[in-house]
């Protein structure tokens, strides 16, 4: 009975990751292949990049200073606080900005994406859709998907500007150390594979949220209540691999650059 | 209307005069269970209007839905306009949907657009058509369905029989070559119910397009074979006593299988048991 169901389940799992291959692969060729509804791509990156602007400033700034907070603390026990700079933009740009940003937007654009189009399963919105001869996954998903990728490495680059500021107003105003020295320790020890890093990692996690949204949501079943259970599979998948797609960028670029 | 039924046309020879625009050969699908649909055969001629009956849950929609490419059969083939939807891409599919309306049973219509562009949805897409052209075009369909003066409104606005009655024009403002209804008077009262019947009947009379009805609510199928639409009055008006129009027919499913094939006279003189359970 307990083998049944582990191999029942083991079977779901290898469908679902089968299922989700299938629909990535296909939502990107599509963008290479006419039609193109290019409306609804800037309709998209509008939703996703203007509407989420305030949360990634917000959560730029704050966690730029509690870097600067932390990092000040543990580097004065050393007589480094000089350093702190360095700490708050590598940090930044290296990790928290693209992790961060790729959570919070995929909490925010993830389950909204997954909740739309499951309404729009239920309702039978996607098979009118299908019947009127338009092919949902170049209409709704291929312009969410890479409106996601746009919009991520802007608002990526948003939150590590946002999370620098935030870090030198709490070494200026709060730690009482220099600015000219926070800002030329945070820009002299930047180097090219770092911001490689910060900006390659964003692509994926604009893919990762666009792509798990859109894929949670067109499989909803069951109703209302299904809605919901997607909308919260979405954001927990699309969060989960972001943070370990994250870890295996890291691994991979460290082992290229060192 | 025993007994004495006639046709106003010879019916026979409509599907061999021409190849059929659905024909389905033995089809059968099941969902994690047992088949909702189990060798099921019938055609829809050119100009014949194929009314489906049966009780909720037989699977009267799933058989929409494949006529439509919608949904796969487990076994069995479904063509439509002669060509195979099982030996066709996803790709493929789109352009022969797009030669066939349907009307959902819910409407199914999209609730962020306004009628104008839920109507106007398939003519948008191909981006060629000038906005003036496609306003003209919904104008027009919406006057087809008497509900010109929504032009602008979102469909939460709408009241559930308006809902269908834009459905029906999303449906037919590409001039579709096959009309799929899925119960389309469903949950309504019988004024709007009369009022779908009359659009549908009016469809059939007017542009002799080849349709497929889903409903389980017998007035309306029956109003739809002893009525027909007068283009001088604008109304449905019904047939003298005794006669039926010839183009609608009947199919009737029970438990997933095909019980019934014919026409009204034959499906009243039915000695089917659960035929003659479902009319009484």
């Amino acid at each position: 009975m307990a083998f049944n169901r582990i191999d029942r389940t083991a079977k779901q799992i290898v469908l679902t990751i089968q299922d989700y291959s299938l629909f990535a692969w296909r939502s990107f060729r599509n963008l290479f292949r006419p039609p193109i509804y290019w409306s609804d791509f800037l309709m998209q990156a509008d939703i996703i990049g203007v509407g989420s602007l305030s949360i990634v400033v917000l959560s730029g700034i704050s966690t730029g200073g509690v870097l600067a907070l932390q990092s000040a603390a543990t580097l004065s026990a050393f007589g480094a606080t000089a350093v702190t700079g360095q700490f708050v933009s590598l940090t930044m740009i290296r990790e928290l900005g693209p992790v961060l940003t790729g959570v919070m937007v995929s909490g925010r654009n993830a389950s909204s994406m997954a909740s739309e189009l499951g309404s729009m399963v239920v309702t039978e919105q996607i098979d009118a859709m299908r019947a009127l001869g338009v092919d949902p996954l170049r209409k709704l998903v291929t312009p969410r998907i890479f409106s996601s990728v746009a919009m991520l490495l802007f608002l990526t680059i948003i939150a590590d500007a946002c999370g620098i500021l935030g870090g030198a107003g709490v070494t200026v105003f709060m730690n009482h150390q220099n600015g000219t020295q926070y800002f030329s320790m945070a820009w002299e020890h930047l180097r090219h594979p770092d911001i490689i890093q910060g900006l390659l990692k964003p692509i994926f996690f604009g893919y990762i949220l666009g792509s798990i949204g859109c894929f949670y949501g067109l499989r909803t079943t069951g109703g209302t209540q299904g809605v919901g259970r997607s909308t919260i599979q979405a954001v927990v998948v699309a969060s989960v691999l972001i943070i370990f797609v994250d870890f295996l960028i890291t691994h991979v670029l460290l082992t290229l650059f060192g | 209307m025993n007994g004495a039924l006639s046709t106003a046309r010879p019916s026979s020879g409509l599907a061999s005069e021409a190849s059929p625009v659905v024909e389905l050969r033995h089809v059968t699908i099941a969902f994690d269970g047992p088949p909702v649909l189990e060798d099921v055969s019938f055609t829809v001629a050119p100009g014949e209007t194929r009314i489906l009956l049966g009780p909720a849950g037989v699977g009267k929609s799933v058989l929409l839905k494949l006529i439509n490419g919608l949904i796969m059969p487990d076994s069995g083939k479904v063509l439509l306009f002669g060509e195979d939807l099982a030996s066709l891409k996803e790709e493929q599919l789109f352009p022969l949907r797009a030669r066939t309306g349907m009307v959902f049973q819910e409407g199914a219509l999209f609730d962020s657009l306004t009628v104008r562009d839920n109507v106007a949805y398939q003519l948008i897409q191909e981006e060629t058509i000038p906005d003036q052209e496609i306003d003209r075009r919904v104008r027009e369909a919406l006057s087809f369905v008497g509900l010109e003066e929504t032009f602008s409104l979102f469909p939460a606005s709408l009241s559930g029989g308006m809902r269908r009655r834009v459905a029906i024009a999303r449906a037919l403002i590409n001039n579709p070559e096959l009309l799929l209804y899925d119960s389309p008077t469903g949950g309504l009262d019988p004024i709007t119910s009369t009022n779908i019947i009359e659009l549908i009947v009016k469809q059939r009379d007017v542009h002799r397009t080849p349709s497929m009805l889903v409903t389980h609510r017998l007035q309306d199928a029956f109003a739809l074979c002893t009525h027909r639409f007068d283009t001088e009055k604008d109304s449905m008006i019904p047939l003298p006593k005794g006669i039926t129009d010839p183009t609608t027919t009947f199919l009737m499913l029970e438990e997933g299988r095909l019980i019934f094939d014919g026409s009204l006279h034959e499906l009243l003189h039915s000695e089917n048991k659960f035929v003659r359970e479902f009319l009484e």
